[in-house]
């Protein structure tokens, strides 16, 4: 349905209004550095209020359908749109990023990362910021990859600019990996754009998700479906990342500074899954059904392959990089399935890896701040020199290894449990035995982070930091963590905050496989 | 009935306790204050599990007519009646009963006698709890009788335990934060008993696995106790691969998390989904091994007890460690349909348990650390349990659970206590003679051990004799393996306790320091529990005993109110009838292991006292002369053996073995993680990455020699190439 | 028919030019060498066009000759330029191209 009054505005505002304000800090100075801030913050709190304005207009009753939607021309010539519009499957997501930039901006507020330059590392913050509430929103193809590629080269310069040591080669990867994966995303963009039919077999010639989510792959035969979903497939699943693609993510994670990395985590992952899970699926249903036994498998291996690489590193950072690859695995095990209860859980799984990685993150910045090292031999004690910040690291951890009544939990059990029962069309065996895989990763995710755990928090502080008074997390930092803690938490007890919302969009995509597989 | 439909609010005060604490604690209340707090709660918890308790049983006396359930499988007339006898008077119902008591199979077991009703649990739900599929789960509690046995449990153990900790860890660095996790793991225990559904007991299980972790860790400091926590941790993780597998079998199988709902449907039809529920029940049984420290998932309970030991009397003996018996308990349909053996009556659960209980057993003769003689003898006690409910004995398994938890958690008590007066030390041999300067300690635990042993009339006795019946008239025929363990197990249980005694408490002290009696709040839980290690076996007294008091009215409570007949009703679960020669049979065997135990100390310390002892020594000898001259040599050997040889075999196959894997799997998954990750992960997948780059780069550099900028260079390639070009014209043309 | 002389004397006139285009340091020697092969092409445009009995090949070396004026007016400018820049008009100094 379309939108009016006010309504039309709201998701219009909630992605450009960083842009905004990223403009208007274009015109000021650079010596009114809190005048930049405060129009950093003002305008990513005002998009977040629209977000949450949203949130509260939205009809939770029909969040199976687009609310919001605004359909106006655009580029007329290839009968692409600007066409946004929001449903339960966006909301969260859309949520999340808003949140999640302005706790950035206030958690740099007073540290930019070396080489300084307030100014241009928040301009490049809000870009960043428009690029993912835009994809989260966008309905039409073309729109979609445009705001999908807007949040690579902010993220680049993050990490070339203001990154660690290797930053170059680093960010030369990440958009260099992430980019070979869209050139092969838009090839299958503009396949589905020629080769799309109606029921009644005339090419419909659109870019329009809603219509392409309707008709569902009908008229593209099975064979080219699964060429076209291999090359969504490499777009979406690099970005994930899925092994074998993930090589660039520990690299840029680990080079990243502090906000880079919570970013990345919290919300940059996610636009690879809500891809897999607004596009791949529902536009090639039988595409989705030869694919998913082969991603199911990726992502069983990603689980225990991730957590196996974990144990084996001597960094902070790039072990909780790691993690992401195991946890991400997980919520493709639940997308692969290609049941409600999987996919369900990978949007829990997607909410709730980003607050709890995106904490992590948070936590190693702070470390490496203090200490100067994130070197887990060097660190240890940190219960005891830094009492505030360990217990946050513990709570982090648990939620991390999917401690239930924590979030991390409500990602993990339901995308395993789907797996006893994947979807129509899919082999029962083998899903069971990735089932048993992926709770076997849950032991070693436990084995992991709660090593890390030992070594770094509990025991004597060692020497070199000793003696030294060392801030605990100070005032501004509580005000970054809390939304994440409280989140954690809030996500962990009652869960249907967020599976409630999800329903119904998920219901609808798996029900129109079902029947597609049922019908071919 | 509020306080059943209510329950919820139970679990949320030491909750709100936690929170109260872990925030206000250090500021507002005071880091000596806490306890306050704590104990507070507690009693609160106490308060109302008392009520919850009386209410259940007002329940099952005058049931509501909702709450019972009519059979249908069964003659209807029978149903009828015991719906129409319970409306009319019910005590005349319970005195026919005491003696034989058969739910179900009245008709076929013992003639058609008069049988209880099949009381329904209290099942409250609460909002939404997820939703997923369309599907919506709800949050809710369940309560029966053994939910409000366990909430009686927990709620005076932690009390005691709350109250005993004021003095024992007093001081302590961070006795704010003990007090909140004590706080919270009795929340999340309380929690898991009355969860409604298979999803809250996964929330429970792990939660008080963390709090375990936590407070085995509570001395993080070294690493022995943050080793120990995570060891802990990891083994129950293990466990819970099992617990997740086997929940998601459940619920592929009956689409249901609801507890009421897959064992009333199990009950139904107990012959239907056997291969599923053999699965389900496999791996719910490694989660039961790792938490309920089964072989050979045990390994981490001797360890556990780096932590306070307040903590393990309350985790590590009396709560904590029963979740999986009490898994097994809640869904007794799953596993006894699923882990017996074909056609047979047998049951792997017997077997596993009995096996534990052996080996648990044996493994406390050769500890000198007096926490980890009690937590082998927690094993072994687990397993019998295990056993018990094996053998189709449920009642007996819960009932020993009770009486456990009292004489167990008294037992640790008593040895903090021991430790708090010699120097903080738990070794057997730096102690000695205790008796004299603690007799409040002494007394308590001499008690305490006897209740462990199965004397008459403490209130081990009682149950564990209730489990030797179960093996020994077991459910279709006799289970004469585990009558054996059983007795071994028993003999077992009454020598490592008579050695324990003796190494603390007589002879001389050993130690440094002068030991004194412990004050006052650490002595008055030692007492409460050692009361109730004397009279818990009231609460299920077999009717022959109370004849001649005429109480039969009151035997057989435990069965009575806390059985969920309800469910176990389809399981053709026969109730054996009250032994002597049993009973006489199970006292002898753990007096024989005291006399033995007490022969072999006195033989080997055999200094001083050597007269009075000479005459007892007469006394037995000619005691023994006429039928057990050679019973003496015997057991004398047997003793020998098992404390020296096979002890020490399965205390190395133990450490060397079993622990040694476990290790070794760390180990070996961290090498492959580095192995993996460097020649797999940063050779292989991003060398490739890498090498197509340096391709790229390395074709530039050499293209780069001819783009010399010289103008004269480009036309010797133009016209040398145009030449050569000419040629090939020509040559092909 | 004289078409093979002429186009051999322009064979050799372009050979001569390629060799000073190639050989030569000297810029305007290089560009005397161009203004060779051009005329090479001139001469066979004007053998070809009589003897096919068509006026475009005059033409066309008239076009020639016009466009070669231009460019050695540009050419001359550039080594000019080059000279008072660089004091040099060797052809081997100017390598800023280089990769």
């Amino acid at each position: 349905m379309e939108a009016t009054g006010f309504d039309t505005w709201v998701l219009s505002l909630a992605v450009f209004l960083p842009l905004v304000g990223a403009l208007v800090i274009m015109m000021i100075p650079k010596a009114y550095e809190a005048e930049l801030k405060l129009v950093a913050l003002g305008s990513s709190l005002v998009a977040l209020i629209v977000g949450v304005y949203s949130a509260f207009q939205f009809d939770y009753g029909a969040a199976g359908d687009l609310q919001f939607v605004v359909d106006k021309g655009w580029i007329d010539v290839i009968n692409s749109r600007y066409i946004v519009g929001l449903d339960g499957l966006s909301l969260p997501l859309l949520l999340l990023s808003l949140v999640v930039v302005p706790l950035c901006l206030i958690y740099s507020w007073n540290h930019v990362p070396e080489p300084g330059n307030t100014k241009a590392f928040f301009i490049l913050l809000l870009i960043l910021s428009t690029g993912m509430n835009g994809t989260f929103v966008a309905q039409d193809m073309i729109l979609f990859f445009v705001f999908f590629e807007v949040v690579l080269l902010p993220m680049y310069f993050l990490i070339g600019v203001w990154g660690g040591e290797e930053r170059r080669y680093a960010s030369l990867k990440f958009f260099l990996y992430t980019l070979f994966g869209s050139a092969l995303m838009i090839i299958s963009f503009l396949a589905l754009f020629f080769l799309s039919k109606d029921s009644s077999g005339e090419l419909l010639h659109t870019f329009d998700m809603r219509v392409l989510s309707d008709v569902a792959g009908v008229g593209i035969i099975k064979n080219t479906q699964v060429w076209i979903f291999a090359g969504l497939f490499m777009g979406f699943g690099i970005k994930v990342p899925m092994f074998p693609f993930h090589t660039w993510l520990p690299d840029a994670h680990t080079q990243a500074p502090t906000v880079g990395s919570v970013i990345l985590a919290a919300v940059l992952l996610k636009l690879g899954t809500y891809g897999f899970v607004r596009i791949a699926i529902p536009f090639l249903p039988e595409g989705a059904v030869s694919w998913a036994p082969w991603i199911g498998l990726l992502a069983v291996i990603g689980i225990i392959y991730g957590a196996l690489a974990c144990l084996a590193q001597t960094d902070m950072k790039r072990l909780i990089a790691f993690s992401s690859v195991a946890h991400m695995g997980f919520v493709m095990l639940g997308i692969a399935t290609l049941t409600d209860f999987g996919i369900n859980a990978a949007v829990f799984g997607m909410v709730a890896h980003g607050l709890i990685t995106g904490m992590l993150f948070f936590l190693a910045g702070s470390v490496k701040e203090r200490f100067h090292t994130l070197e887990i031999s060097r660190l240890g004690g940190l219960l005891k020199s830094v009492p505030r910040m360990g217990w946050i690291l513990g709570f982090a951890t648990m939620a991390s290894l999917g401690l239930p009544g924590l979030a991390g939990f409500w990602g993990e059990f339901p995308a395993i449990l789907s797996a006893y029962n994947p979807g129509a069309g899919l082999p029962e065996e083998t899903f069971r035995t990735y089932m048993v895989i992926a709770a076997v990763g849950t032991v070693l995710a436990a084995g992991y982070l709660l090593w890390l755990y030992q070594r770094t928090a509990f025991g004597e502080p060692p020497e070199e930091f000793a003696g030294h008074e060392i801030e605990d997390v100070n005032r501004l930092e509580w005000i970054a963590w809390t939304p994440f803690l409280v989140g954690i938490v809030l996500f962990g007890i009652w869960p249907n905050l967020i599976f409630n919302v999800t329903d119904d969009v998920v219901s609808g995509i798996t029900a129109s496989v079902e029947a597609i597989v049922a019908g071919g | 009935m509020w306080m059943l439909e209510n329950a919820f609010i139970i679990p949320l005060i030491p909750a709100i306790s936690f929170v109260v604490i872990l925030l206000f604690g250090k500021r507002f209340i005071g880091p000596d204050r806490v306890h306050v707090v704590g104990i507070t709660a507690l009693g609160l918890v106490w308060v109302l599990s008392a009520l919850a308790a009386f209410q259940w049983t007002q329940r099952v006396e005058h049931p509501p007519p909702d709450a019972v359930v009519q059979m249908a499988s069964h003659a209807d007339d029978h149903a009828d009646d015991h719906a129409d006898d319970h409306a009319d008077d019910h005590a005349d119902d319970h005195a026919d009963d005491h003696v034989v008591v058969s739910e179900n199979n009245s008709g076929d077991a013992h003639g058609g006698g008069h049988s209880s009703p099949l009381i329904r649990p209290v099942i409250s739900t609460f909002s939404q709890w997820w939703s997923n599929g369309g599907i919506e789960f709800s949050v809710g509690t369940l309560v029966d009788g053994l939910t409000v046995l366990l909430l009686i449990v927990v709620a005076s153990i932690s009390l005691l335990v709350h109250i005993y900790s004021t003095e024992y860890v007093k001081d302590d660095r961070r006795y704010v934060h003990y007090y909140a996790f004590l706080s919270l793991f009795t929340a999340a225990m309380l929690f898991f008993v009355m969860a409604q559904n298979i999803v809250q007991l996964i929330v429970g299980w792990e939660l008080v696995g963390v709090c375990s972790f936590v407070l085995i860790g509570h001395w993080w400091e070294e690493k022995p106790n943050t080793d120990a926590a995570l060891k802990a941790f990891l083994t129950n993780r293990v466990g819970d691969i099992g617990l997740l597998v086997g929940i998601i079998v459940l619920w592929g199988t009956f689409q249901t998390f609801d507890i009421d709902a897959i064992n009333t449907l199990i009950a139904a039809d107990p012959g239907a989904h056997h291969l599923a529920l053999l699965v389900a029940a496999c791996c719910l049984m490694a989660a039961v091994a790792s938490k309920s420290g089964q072989f050979p998932l045990h390994t981490w309970l001797p360890d556990a007890m780096a932590g306070p030991t307040p903590v393990s009397a309350l985790i590590h003996a009396a709560t904590m460690v029963v979740a999986g018996v009490y898994m097994i308990a809640r869904l007794y349909p799953v596993f006894y349909e699923g882990l017996s053996v074909g056609t047979s009556s047998i049951n792997l659960m017997a077997f596993i348990g009995g096996f534990t209980a052996l080996i648990g057993a044996a493994l406390a003769f050769a500890q000198w650390d007096i926490k980890k003689v009690l937590a082998y003898s927690t094993v072994s006690q687990l397993g019998y349990m295990v056993m018990a409910l094996g053998v189709g004995a449920w009642t007996a398994a819960i009932f020993h659970l009770f009486t456990h938890a009292f004489f167990k958690a008294c037992l640790f008590l008593g040895a903090g206590s021991v430790s708090h007066a010699a120097h903080h030390t738990f070794d057997m041999r730096k102690m000695g003679g205790l008796k004299k300067d603690m007799p409040h300690t002494y007394r308590t635990f001499v008690i305490s051990s006897l209740a462990l042993a199965g004397i008459f009339p403490f209130a081990g006795f009682w149950s564990k004799d209730e489990i030797l019946l179960g093996s020994l008239v077991g459910q279709k025929n006799s289970y004469p393996l585990m009558l054996i363990f059983g007795c071994v197990v028993a003999v077992m249980t009454a020598a490592y306790m008579t050695r324990v005694i003796w190494y603390t408490f007589h002879g001389e002290f050993r130690g440094e320091g002068h030991p004194h009696e412990s004050p006052k709040m650490m002595t008055t839980p030692l007492w409460i529990l050692a009361g109730m290690a004397v009279i818990a076996g009231v609460f299920n007294l077999p009717g022959p005993v109370l004849e001649p008091f005429g109480l039969e009215g009151l035997a057989h409570r435990i069965q009575t109110y806390v059985e969920p007949s309800v469910y176990l009703s389809g399981l053709g679960l026969s109730h054996p009838d009250p032994s002597l020669t049993m009973a006489l049979v199970g006292l002898a065997l753990a007096v024989s292991g005291i006399v033995v135990t007490y022969l072999y100390y006195w033989r080997r310390v055999g200094l001083h006292g050597m007269t009075e002892r000479n005459r007892y020594a007469k006394n037995g000898y000619t005691f023994l002369e006429n039928k057990y001259y050679l019973d003496h040599l015997y057991n004398d050997v047997i003793v020998e053996t098992v404390k020296r040889p096979i002890a020490n075999w399965a205390n190395r196959v133990n450490q060397n073995v079993l622990d040694r894997v476990v290790d070794r799997a760390g180990e070996t998954a961290r090498d492959t993680g580095r192995w993996i990750y460097k020649w797999i992960d940063q050779g292989a997948i991003d060398g490739s990455v890498n090498a197509a780059a340096r391709g790229a780069d390395s074709s530039g550099e050499g293209l780069r020699a001819i783009q010399s900028g010289k103008i004269q260079n480009y036309g010797q390639l133009l016209f040398g190439s145009a030449a050569v070009l000419a040629i090939v014209f020509v040559i092909v043309v | 028919m004289l078409l093979n002389q002429f186009l051999i004397l322009g064979a050799v006139l372009f050979a001569i030019g390629v060799y000073g285009v190639l050989a030569r340091r000297n810029g305007v020697m290089v560009l005397m060498s161009i203004e060779l092969m051009l005329n090479a092409v001139n001469i066979n445009l004007v053998a070809f066009g009589v003897q096919h009995g068509v006026v475009s090949g005059q033409v066309f070396a008239v076009f020639v000759i016009a466009v070669a004026a231009a460019e050695v007016g540009v050419g001359l400018a550039i080594v000019l330029l080059l000279y008072r820049n660089r004091r040099s008009i060797n052809v081997e100094d100017f390598d800023l191209m280089r990769g």
